[in-house]
């Protein structure tokens, strides 16, 4: 689904990724840690098409598609989704227009016939089961004045609409109390169809334990260091990436 | 759809285009002997060619106001023609014996006009350039006891009106445009709404320039008696010519007490050539209502998005005790486009409210700047003012100025202001673009977002034209 090769990636003329290389087949589920400043994020960024990145060397292939050669949109329509850290507020335009909007781009994409904004608004309304009040979340302006949790819950409100093929989940489990991770991990969880692949990025283990990824991948200096299964998020939690990156050391 | 009428679609000014009719040639240039010539063959009563005789004496002795944000080369008015009609102008009695050629522009401008009278509950006086030729719905109005006629049947039918309240909103002296307007203004609408009347449907008239090099002066008088309400709308498109065309408009508004008036208008008049800014409308215009009487209101509601040049501030002067004047105005400028406009909120009387709301959005080379002034007369005690202007950045080369001006000369006055500018930013674009919407469609989003709270104020059916028409202007500004 996603084949990364010796990929590198600039910021304002600063080399982030370093030569990183990463595949996610259907139905895998993948977690990205490591330190600040690892690249993780730009990492992710890079892969949804951030106008202030730019991919300087290596391939990427998305579904058999150059994505570097794609608009961020098509890479949207072609079913890749990020979740933003910091949702981006604009006012004046509601979460239902939004969705609204979104939803209905994609479908035309698709070359399917657009929903009414009843029919839709009714669906919708089926997928909101974490969020109270459904109807004032939908006339409120999008994402204006979220908290920092409401913000993320907004966000796994769009991947259920828009049911993408690989989701990158930047820092979901930041500013969530364990009762609202666990909620997330379970909604997660189980919307999942077989197709769908995940990659997480976080710092911490405490949402891969509930996830169970298949794979685990530290990331150091703009470059995948080392990866391995479920148990490696675990050998961080408890030597940290310095233990980890004495392991990663000796086998280099 | 023929290959012509597909290529039309396409051009990028999509309302570009003339219609072949023939007009009645009249001379270049303003001089008395113009002037007494249009009254003349307007069959005009000697109190208005008096009118307009004072109008042109004061225009020749004033200059043209520098004070606004705008750079234009000088306009010579010897060589423009004051006056233009359509030849075949014999009463008209349905629509089927409108010109086709007509008929067939308003198909184009996507507005047939059967349609709407069929359709939508909406009465249209069309002016196509000076002399009106349809008005319909007249049966339902007459019932209401309502007048809406073009300008020259009112002086015919009502010139008693006319005498009384033409130039007392905007005397002819008032500002240079104004005083050519009031000199050799052509047609334009007149409404009369009785005592205790409340208008059953909305009035609106379609505007449009179709002569080439003649300057379209329209007049209009909205005169609403005690408790009375009205809603009135007014549209423009005009042809796509390589030649400045003045447009230089005078409204005048009067409600009496407890009357209401709302004016709404979407202004798309050509704006020029993107690039070099050639061939636009001058679009220079006084509107000012007069809220006469006790807890009388008058509401403007603009949406500007077209014209080479815009210079247009639609004000109340807030008589009556109570009284009440709104402003809601989104002003879009793109390409090489310059507008300077915005209101004048004059309290005069006890406990007058004034809301000012405006939304500016400014793309590619062009220049938008928002001007007020909120003035608090010494009588005018617990007067209160809210005004709120916003500006949007869409490029780099483009610029949102802001001017306000507050006079308050009475303590008890309460007056805010509040303002901010903001960039349509990249990130924005980025987070809307990674759901899957376009940049044009991210931007619409986003646009009709920051006007939200000005669209609402306008009729249904035209708030939809004005979305339509924000996100086509900007469609071409977002590279």
């Amino acid at each position: 689904m996603l084949k990364m090769t010796d990929v590198h990636v600039e910021a304002e003329g600063k080399e982030i990724l370093k030569g990183l290389d990463l595949t996610i087949r259907p139905g895998e589920i993948h977690a990205l840690m490591g330190p600040n400043g690892a690249g993780k994020s730009t990492l992710a960024k890079a892969l949804a098409g951030d106008p202030s990145l730019s991919v300087t060397r290596g391939e990427i292939f998305f579904l058999g598609r150059e994505l570097t050669a794609l608009s961020v949109e098509e890479r949207a329509r072609l079913g890749l989704f990020l979740t933003f850290q910091d949702p981006v507020e604009v006012a004046g335009v509601s979460n239902f227009e939004f969705l609204f909007a979104a939803e209905s781009a994609k479908r035309r994409a698709q070359k399917e016939e657009c929903l009414s904004e009843e029919s839709f608004r009714k669906s919708l309304l089926e997928k909101m089961d974490f969020v109270d009040r459904k109807e004032e979340w939908l006339k409120r302006g999008l994402n204006q004045g979220f908290s920092g949790g409401e913000k993320k819950r907004n966000e796994i409100l769009q991947l259920a609409v828009l049911k993408p093929r690989l989701t990158l989940f930047d820092e979901i489990d930041s500013g969530l109390d364990v009762d609202a991770l666990k909620l997330l991990a379970k909604t997660l969880k189980e919307r999942r169809t077989p197709e769908q692949s995940y990659l997480f990025i976080t710092h911490y283990s405490r949402l891969l334990q509930q996830i169970e990824p298949h794979f685990v991948h530290i990331l150091l200096d703009g470059r995948v260091v080392k990866t391995g299964g479920p148990e490696l998020a675990r050998l961080l939690e408890e030597e940290g990436y310095e233990g980890v990156l004495e392991e990663a050391d000796i086998q280099k | 759809m023929q290959t012509k009428e597909i290529l039309n679609e396409r051009s990028s000014y999509r309302f570009g285009f003339s219609t072949p009719i023939e007009m009645e040639e009249f001379p270049k240039g303003l001089s008395e002997e113009i002037v007494a010539e249009i009254s003349k063959r307007k069959g005009e009563p000697a109190f208005l060619l008096d009118f307009r005789m004072k109008a042109l004496r004061r225009f020749q002795e004033m200059a043209p106001p520098s004070w606004g944000n705008l750079t234009f080369d000088p306009i010579d008015f010897q060589k423009i023609r004051f006056y233009s009609a359509p030849k075949k102008k014999q009463k008209l009695s349905s629509l089927q014996e409108v010109d086709p050629e007509i008929l067939k522009t308003f198909k184009r401008l996507g507005i047939p006009l059967e349609e709407q009278m069929r359709l939508s509950n909406v009465a249209v006086d069309v002016v196509f350039d000076s002399v009106s030729l349809g008005t319909t719905f007249h049966q339902k109005l007459k019932e209401a006891g309502v007048v809406l006629s073009s300008f020259s049947e009112a002086v015919g039918s009502y010139p008693e009106l006319i005498e009384e309240y033409l130039g007392s909103v905007v005397p002819i002296g008032d500002n240079f445009y104004a005083a050519l307007n009031s000199a050799v203004f052509s047609d334009g609408s007149f409404v009369y709404v009785p005592k205790g009347v409340r208008c059953p449907i909305e009035l609106s008239t379609y505007f449009r320039i179709n002569d080439k090099e003649s300057g379209q002066f329209e007049r209009t008088l909205i005169i609403a008696e005690e408790g009375s309400y009205v809603s009135y709308l007014e549209g423009c498109t005009a042809p796509a010519y390589d030649q400045n065309q003045l447009h230089a408009a005078v409204v005048e508004l009067v409600a009496k007490e407890r009357a209401e008036i709302k004016y709404s208008t979407v202004q798309n008049w050509y704006p020029g050539d993107p690039k070099t800014g050639k061939g636009g409308i001058y679009n220079f215009v006084t509107k000012r209502g007069r809220c006469a009487g006790l807890r009388s209101k008058i509401s403007w509601t603009q949406v500007e998005v077209g014209a080479a040049i815009t210079w247009k501030y639609p004000s109340c002067i807030l008589q009556g005790e109570e009284s009440v004047g709104e402003f809601y105005s989104v002003a879009l400028t793109t390409g090489r486009m310059q507008a300077d406009t915005g209101t004048k909120m004059i309290h005069l009387g006890k406990r007058s409210r004034s809301t000012i709301l405006s939304k500016g959005i400014s793309a590619d080379s062009s220049v938008n700047t928002f001007r007020s002034l909120v003035k608090i007369a010494p009588r005018s005690e617990g007067a209160r003012n809210y005004t709120n202007c916003d500006s949007m950045l869409v490029k780099e080369e483009c610029a949102a100025h802001t001017l306000p001006t507050i006079e308050a000369a009475n303590g008890t006055a309460v007056v805010e202001h509040e303002a901010s500018t903001c960039r349509m930013n990249e990130q924005q674009l980025f987070y809307l673009q990674s759901r899957g919407l376009s940049r044009e469609e991210a931007i619409q989003l986003i646009v009709s977002g920051f006007c939200k709270a000005v669209l609402s104020e306008l009729p249904l059916e035209f708030a939809e034209e004005a979305k339509k028409l924000l996100a086509l202007k900007l469609e071409h500004s977002v590279g």
